[in-house]
């Protein structure tokens, strides 16, 4: 049967938010890219919370902006409430989350792709990745889709998300389809598997949607956005965004939810044992949360809009496996939800992934050259940790192609950093999520300077403009000139600081301080001094912001620095590809067995191996000096 | 691999002539500047490479001891580093006290074998010499690896770990509240973190003060007591308990055949283990308690030799004389309270050692017994297990470490600074702590977040 056969550079497999930002990588760096889709309606799709960003997830929107992706653009222009969480705490942790209108998200990503040059989008069902060279140390030469067409490319971008094999649960119920009643993917994972591939089988959930028309909203609290709305893309100005925002609402569970869950836990396919599938920890469902956690007599429950042309609310905080007729009583339960209508039921949902220790920083497997990949297919989970993985997976994969060094940030350059290598380095056996407190040096990775931190590297990779490099450069110049004026401003303590310190609820003077120490009270700012900073110029808000935090958090920010610092020094001590850790006299055999699996780039990964001691690491040190020395 | 600076007691740990204390890394010279008055207030940086000076180590205002001062700039020094050696009176108090201050000083304990792998790194060693080195570095990992989980009591530990637990708790919550601002809220925490930071900080002291008595690890001259079954060793045993009434630590069950003791003679801490008599048996049970003594004998710094002074010495003495001649030995000459069948001459004529008349039962000469073994340690005689102090002045670090860190926390609940910057204290005195116990980090606070707190949407 003749079938089809055509020739790209880049074949990018699923158009979620992994997919695309992977695929407008590469487009937009000139490669002829072809992305694949088992359905074009379903771009971009959000299948479980309508929001993007949120703790942490908003530092990774912000960094993906910042190196030239799509996903801060896309919600700018399709939110419908937004809100900085944690405002109240410091600035490391302010973290931006909007809410999506979904239909919107998919439809503006969708025009977005149809835009780009270099950019063919296919609706079909990848089934085989071709290859060529003996198992182990093979290269990829293109992929072959269900109807027998052959794409031939120099590399391939894997991100197919909970499609492999998906099944989903709702009770008894179960049908073998992916997110939202969407076709599953069959075939790929055998071919995966017989090119030596270790997969992983996770699982995860979400709650039912409701009519809004069959919702008492007087019986819970309404949740606002933010006054004053702040966009998640360095490019979006601000006062273009500011619009009427719709509400989300709160209420709670009770006993009588519980009782109700309690009673039916054996017909959750949770509990009777038929999901296989390791499910993540924080968004556990709420039958995982009734029996782990049975001294709370009620969970919070936000009910949120999917958008504006759609009845349906998310029911964020009960997320559930368990039948039908059993959700109807668990939901009826909620005050504001007695008489509610079921649009689409809760469900768990089943699919193949890899384990992620197979893949080298740069998100291509160790042993398949030009084979990439990213997103829930790598075992993360969140929409934010796919794209932010696709986007690296889509410049690496154009990186390779042009000979050029892989984009590998580091955990004290951004968010992403830590993501990719806590997946690549560590053991991961859930969904992984992005969480501030795995960042080690989260003080210096702020969502405020995600731009300051990486706009430099997307300019190199190509994807930023020279225009918006170059007012990075300007804003970093007024930063580090207004850091350096007011270092000398002194402040006297005459009559007119004194009344002004006590109209600030701030006490007055003893002798004359610096501005810089009056900026660091806690109950003043950089802001707040302008009446007595005379010769202060009109400066733009995110440069203020800037100096507020650089001079206000000093001390702490110089610690942190210093740390970073001497782990720089571990990860630049790069360890020579292909070495043999048996070769190694003195090393554990825990370690060598470690080692050997992993193959970390440098002694700083190596040493966050867990089973890898300091002890072996003094050894790889010293069997390092031998072996650069002998290679001189 | 790190050019922090570092320092170590770099003579062994006896009471021997003179001590030295090595400095090495960037920060060498102004450490030993700020720990060391040189006579005519010279300063040390001012001073050639390869030069010796005199000058006094002071605490604070008082003088700690008179030293020489040898300075060894990079790279002529023996880790190709900044070099200091301060060359003290070798008492092992005042290297400690000396290690300690400059501890204080911006300088952190060197890990075993450190200055040899920044010789070999630094290009000092050659490598033919490589291979050595890696077994240096791994024996001695291994020993103050053993040394750490052993000599670390029980009760330690044990508060160690609560309060690191303490810790961890504070730490999952702020960042669940950080995580989830939703559903978890930070409201007037800061007031009751204080309280528990006070808490914690106290509870450190009180350990830092116990790690200066020595009373941390289970420090002190390793002495066995043999003998033939009822030559009187138990009484002997309970005797030197009874009287000091100093019993630190009792381990139960360390085996069914030896009873381990913790005794402190003027000063001097001693680890006294009571074997099983040692005759000659078929026995199997008490086949392998002599087997465990003869390896208590190999292993220990003192022998006890007590020999029941009214029977004659028979084959069953003479396999303990075999067995013990190499060691340091006090004799024993028990029951001189009954008529004597063995004298000290016949006791000499098979080994040469220190031999004392006493009465375990009446406690006759039991005073003579501990002047004897002070005299033995103070003229160095008897050494002592170094790793037990180098092992002591880490834990001390670390404990400094993490005294440091909760009190940033303070100061930033105090100052009024946002939460989320005290969870970065509070985890760096968490892994601090975490080095004396010998475990690192790890998952241990995603694990804590899941475990106590309902997260999540």
């Amino acid at each position: 049967m003749p079938c089809i056969v055509e020739n790209y550079d880049i074949c990018v497999v699923g158009a979620g938010h992994a997919g695309c930002e992977a695929a407008l990588a590469a487009a937009r760096l000139g490669y002829e890219t072809m992305l694949f889709t088992i359905s074009v309606d379903s771009i971009a799709l959000m299948p479980c919370n309508p929001n993007i960003g949120g703790t942490s997830k908003g530092h990774l929107v912000r960094e993906i902006d910042a190196l030239g992706g799509e996903m801060g653009k896309n919600i700018d222009k399709t939110f419908i409430q937004s809100k900085m969480l944690n405002k109240s705490k410091g600035p490391a942790v302010h973290s931006l989350r909007a809410q999506a209108d979904k239909a919107a998200y998919s439809m503006e990503m969708r025009k977005t792709l149809y835009k780009q040059k270099h950019l063919t989008l296919k609706q079909a069902e990848v089934s085989e990745i071709l290859t060529e060279g003996k198992t182990g140390n093979d290269t990829i030469v293109g992929l072959k889709t269900v109807s027998g067409g052959t794409y031939y490319c120099k590399a391939v971008i894997l991100c197919t998300g909970t499609y492999l094999k998906a099944r989903c649960l709702t009770g008894e119920m179960i049908t073998h389809t992916g997110p939202n009643g969407l076709q599953a993917a069959n075939y790929l994972s055998e071919s995966l598997k017989n090119l030596g591939v270790e997969m992983y089988r996770f699982k995860t959930g979400t709650p039912a949607r409701i009519d809004k028309n069959s919702i008492d909203f007087s019986k819970m609290t309404e949740q606002f956005g933010d006054e004053r709305i702040v966009p998640f893309s360095f490019s979006t100005n601000p006062e273009d965004i500011q619009k009427n925002q719709v509400s989300c609402w709160l209420t709670y569970t009770n006993e009588k939810t519980h009782e109700v869950i309690r009673n039916n836990l054996s017909r959750s396919p949770l509990f009777s044992g038929m999901i296989e599938g390791t499910g993540p920890r924080y968004c556990p469902s709420i039958e995982d949360k009734v029996v782990k956690f049975a001294d709370k007599e009620k969970h919070q429950v936000f009910i949120e809009p999917e958008g504006i042309n759609t009845n349906e609310m998310y029911i964020a905080g009960m997320s559930s496996s368990l039948p039908e007729d059993v959700q109807y009583q668990m939901y009826r339960s909620v005050p504001g939800l007695e008489h509610a209508k079921i649009v689409r039921n809760a469900y768990a949902i089943e699919y193949d992934c890899i384990n992620p220790n197979q893949l080298q920083l740069s998100l291509e497997f160790k042993k398949i050259k030009g084979l990439f990949c990213g997103g829930q297919f790598n075992g993360s989970s969140g929409y934010e940790e796919a794209a932010a993985q696709g986007l690296i997976a889509g410049i690496n994969a154009c990186m390779q192609i042009q000979g050029r060094e892989p984009l590998i940030l580091d955990r004290s350059e951004a968010y992403i950093g830590v993501l990719i290598d806590d997946l690549v380095t560590k053991e991961n056996h859930e969904p992984y999520r992005m969480m501030t407190s795995r960042a080690e040096y989260r003080l210096i990775l702020r969502q405020d300077n995600a731009d300051l931190r990486l706009t430099k590297r997307g300019y190199e990779v190509g994807l930023i403009s020279k225009e918006r490099f170059d007012s990075l450069l300007e804003k970093e110049k007024m930063i580090e000139e207004e850091l350096k004026r007011i270092q000398k401003v002194m402040v006297g303590a005459n009559q007119n600081v004194q009344a002004f310190l006590h109209s600030c609820g701030s006490i007055p003077l003893n002798t004359g301080t610096s501005l810089v120490e009056l900026i660091r009270r806690p109950e003043l700012n950089y802001d707040l001094l302008e009446p007595i900073d005379k010769a202060r110029k009109p400066l733009p808000f995110d440069v203020r912001e800037q100096v507020n935090i650089l001079v206000k958090y000093e001390g702490y920010i110089t610690r942190q620095m210093k740390q970073v610092e001497q782990f720089k020094k571990l990860e630049k001590k790069k360890l020579p590809k292909g070495l043999d850790y048996n070769d190694i006299h003195g090393l554990r055999i825990e370690a060598v067995q470690k080692l050997n699996l992993l193959k970390p780039m440098s002694i700083g990964q190596a040493s966050r191996i867990s089973g890898v001691s300091p002890a072996d690491i003094s050894v790889i040190l010293v069997y390092l000096e031998q072996f650069y020395y002998k290679k001189q | 691999m790190k050019t922090d600076t570092i320092a170590a007691i770099a003579t062994s740990m006896t009471n021997s002539g003179i001590g030295i204390v090595r400095i090495s890394g960037e920060e060498a010279v102004k450490a030993a500047e700020k720990v060391v008055q040189l006579k005519e207030n010279k300063k040390l940086s001012d001073c050639p490479s390869h030069t010796i000076h005199y000058g006094f180590v002071k605490d604070e205002d008082k003088i700690v001891d008179e030293v020489m001062v040898l300075l060894m700039k990079a790279p002529r020094s023996y880790t190709r580093e900044d070099t200091v050696e301060i060359d003290c009176h070798g008492g092992i108090l005042v290297m400690n006290q000396i290690l300690d201050i400059v501890l204080k000083n911006g300088v952190r304990p060197a890990e075993p074998g450190e200055f040899t792998k920044r010789a070999f790194l630094n290009g000092r060693i050659d490598l033919a010499q490589a291979e050595s080195v890696i077994d240096v570095i791994n024996a001695k990992n291994d020993f103050a690896l053993k040394a750490s989980m052993n000599q670390l009591s029980g009760s330690v530990s044990a508060v160690i770990k609560k309060i690191r637990a303490d810790i961890l708790h504070e730490i999952a919550f702020i960042e669940s509240a950080i995580d989830d601002p939703e559903h978890y809220q930070l409201l007037d925490y800061g007031e009751a973190l204080l309280d528990k930071v006070n808490q914690l900080l106290n509870e450190i002291l009180t350990l830092l003060k116990n790690a200066d008595n020595g009373r941390i690890l289970k420090e002190g001259i390793h002495t066995v007591i043999v003998g033939k079954p009822n030559s009187g060793k138990s009484s002997l045993l309970n005797l030197l308990v009874g009287k000091e009434r100093a019993i630190v630590t009792d381990i139960a069950g360390t085996t069914r055949d030896a009873i381990e003791e913790q005794i402190r003679l003027n000063g001097i801490s001693l680890n006294v283990i009571d074997t099983a008599g040692i005759h000659n048996t078929d026995d199997v049970v008490e086949k392998i308690g002599v087997d465990k003594s003869k390896k208590y004998i190999e292993d220990c710094d003192l022998v006890i030799y007590v020999v029941d002074a009214s029977l004659p010495l028979d084959s069953d003495d003479m396999k303990i004389i075999e067995m013990i001649k190499n060691r340091n030995v006090i004799v024993l000459l028990n029951k001189s309270d009954l008529n004597q069948k063995v004298s000290e001459d016949e006791i000499h004529r098979h080994l040469q050692k220190e031999i004392l008349s006493i009465s375990a039962k009446y406690g006759n000469g039991v005073n003579d017994l501990e002047r004897m073994i002070e005299q033995m340690f103070f003229h160095g005689k008897i050494r002592m297990n170094d790793e037990v102090y180098i092992t002591n002045t880490r834990h001390k670090a670390s404990l400094q470490e993490a005294k440091k860190s909760l009190l940033l926390v303070k100061k930033s609940i105090e100052d009024g600074l946002p939460e989320d910057f005290y969870s970065i204290d509070l985890m760096n005195s968490y892994e601090e702590l975490g080095k004396i116990l010998g475990e690192s980090v790890e998952d241990d606070l995603v694990n804590e977040i899941f475990r106590k707190f309902c997260m999540g949407k």
